[in-house]
């Protein structure tokens, strides 16, 4: 299995502060991968770096084999950003066919996408309303269909399940596991639910903007000899300080 | 393609957002109506004068004049009060003297110049001047830019068409745009593999719709409604609108950048539009400091002010206002390429 992002000693700081600090990543083709770690450790930054959006200070960033920044290969990936946004005076189906549009799609694939994306995210019914009528959770499976709608290989998700009550997060999770195992995809995903790092493939555990752990779950649980996730953290967190 | 989809896009946001399309629309021509009869209703009043030394060929004279004429034994401040008078007149030793209430100046100024008229008229009689000459003898005049009944609003209306153009669009594109700023939208949209010429060419062309719209919605009212002198080509009129519109939006869109919230974003008004309504030709230009007409080169709207008074007031034909043009166009041009710029911010 071929490698699907590469990130090599990459740092990053705005003015005096350190965002990032020589981190270094792997990750493989078919794989979900977890980014785990408190708010304002470094994950966000790390995933624009993937999606383009900054520039690594010092480093390098590959994606899909390629050198990142990178406009074409964008078309290859799937964003979905922390805050949900769309365009509330639009209704949910208006927001799916301008991203819809940005992308090259063609008009019978672009109408498909739509409709499996909705599907998927149980919004099929609701595409005639406006989005400013939407619920928080359902703004936030419309940003995954958003996400979702050029059929990228590869997926970023910056805390996808946020604000989504647990019924929907299981069926989202579900259905991430089903487009890596069905489709192949390569998901990357920001998290700090310990539940939800735990159906990962891989995991780093980021803190201060450095990678203080990384591996499979079970690894990591052998690596602190500790029973969960919860239990990792704590002891890479404290062992830093 | 992805242009059109971001025109369409903006287009449909607008349509939804009808308070938004009401200020875009209807507020230029409620300030302008507004403005229109302010300006023109100034002489509505009939000054009134008190004559101490009654003399019936001066009042004749001053009724002819448009002013109400009142006998009065004094000219004290409580024959004024009484008699609600503007001013009185009394002739002492030969010599007129005029004591003015003064309550508004303006008004006490042309009262007393409109007197002293009278007054030299009246001493040429004294002269021996047949009466009839001396009291029909308008002085011959002609204009050169408008007419007898040209007012105030009738010079100032051009520089205000351009100022509304102007001063809605810069408001309503920047604040368009701030909001996908702070909503993340501007941001997820530069995740695809849109590029940044085509996301300004979408927003300038988006906008620009409905800045054409309403400055087309502006100039008819005005001409046609108001009955605003046009003497040159309303074509002219629309083209140089249409360029302070260019400028208003990309001004308005690159400003959004250093701006993080809606509040700040009318924190520019006073620092970048206030300014410029000085400068557009509504204050005379030649009786500033040096410094301070130095200053009127950087200000889109002294183009745009002398653009549209030349246009609509003094007829002036596109050869003359040619380089008010390159100047609004540059302008543009100048801010455009700031704008591609300023979205480095979200890629780099």
């Amino acid at each position: 299995m071929g490698i699907a992002v590469q990130v090599e000693q990459v740092g990053k700081s705005y003015g005096k502060k350190t965002v990032l600090q020589d981190v270094s990543l792997q990750m493989r083709q078919g794989q979900i991968y977890g980014l785990i770690g408190p708010s304002g450790a470094g994950k966000t930054t790390l995933v624009k770096m993937l999606v383009g959006m900054e520039r690594a200070d010092t480093g390098a960033v590959n994606v899909l084999g390629q050198a990142m920044p990178n406009l074409k290969l964008l078309q290859d990936i799937g964003y979905m950003a922390q805050s949900d946004a769309l365009y509330t005076e639009l209704t949910g189906e208006e927001n799916l066919t301008f991203f819809a549009s940005l992308f090259k799609l063609g008009k019978e694939a672009r109408k498909e996408r739509i409709q499996y994306a909705a599907g998927l995210v149980n919004l099929a019914g609701e595409l005639g309303k406006r989005v400013s009528a939407y619920s928080g959770g359902m703004k936030r499976r419309l940003s995954l269909a958003v996400a979702l709608i050029q059929n990228p290989r590869l997926l970023i998700l910056d805390e996808p399940t946020v604000g989504i009550d647990p019924q929907l997060r299981v069926s989202i999770w579900n259905e991430l596991l089903r487009l890596k195992r069905e489709e192949g995809k390569t998901i990357v995903v920001t998290t700090h639910v310990m539940d939800e790092a735990a159906r990962c493939d891989y995991l780093a555990l980021v803190r201060d903007g450095r990678i203080l752990a990384s591996g499979t779950p079970q690894e990591l649980l052998a690596q602190y000899k500790v029973d969960n996730l919860e239990g990792v953290f704590l002891a890479a967190g404290g062992s830093g300080r | 393609m992805r242009t059109r989809a971001l025109i369409a896009r903006i287009c449909r946001q607008m349509v939804r957002d009808k308070r938004t399309l009401a200020l875009l629309f209807v507020a230029p021509l409620l300030v302008l109506t507004l403005m229109y009869y302010i300006l023109n209703g100034g002489e509505a009043n009939e000054p009134r004068l008190g004559i101490v030394h009654w003399d019936s060929a001066l009042q004749g004279m001053l009724e002819k004049a448009g002013i109400v004429v009142v006998p009065v034994s004094d000219a004290s401040a409580g024959t004024i009060e009484e008699h609600n008078l503007d001013a009185v007149l009394t002739v002492d030793g030969g010599r007129p003297a005029l004591t003015l209430e003064n309550a508004d100046p303006t008004q006490a100024k042309a009262l007393r110049m409109k007197i002293g008229q009278i007054a030299a008229l009246q001493s040429l009689a004294g002269l021996g001047l047949p009466m009839e000459a001396a009291g029909q003898s308008e002085i011959e005049t002609s204009y050169i830019f408008g007419g007898p009944e040209s007012s105030f609003f009738d010079v100032l209306s051009p520089i205000l068409v351009g100022f509304f153009v102007f001063f809605f669009v810069f408001l309503i594109s920047g604040i368009g745009l701030l909001r996908e700023r702070t909503t993340g939208t501007l941001e997820r949209l530069l995740s695809t593999p849109i590029r940044r010429g085509e996301v300004l060419t979408g927003y300038l062309a988006g906008y620009g719709i409905f800045a054409v719209i309403q400055t087309v919605i502006v100039v008819v009212y005005a001409v046609n409604v108001l009955d605003i002198p046009l003497a040159g080509s309303i074509w002219n009129v629309l083209l140089v609108n249409l360029l302070v519109a260019l400028v208003a939006l990309s001004l308005g869109i690159l400003l959004s950048t250093f701006a993080s919230s809606e509040f700040q974003m009318v924190q520019f008004i006073p620092v970048v539009v206030i300014p410029q309504v000085f400068f557009a030709g509504i204050l005379p230009l030649d009786g500033m400091a040096d410094w301070l007409q130095a200053l009127a080169v950087v200000m889109p709207l002294y183009y745009a002010g002398d653009a549209l008074t030349g246009v609509m007031y003094r007829g002036e034909g596109i050869g003359d206002i040619v380089s008010n043009l390159l100047v609004l166009a540059a302008f543009a041009a100048v801010f455009i390429a700031l704008n591609v710029f300023a979205l480095k911010k979200y890629r780099k």
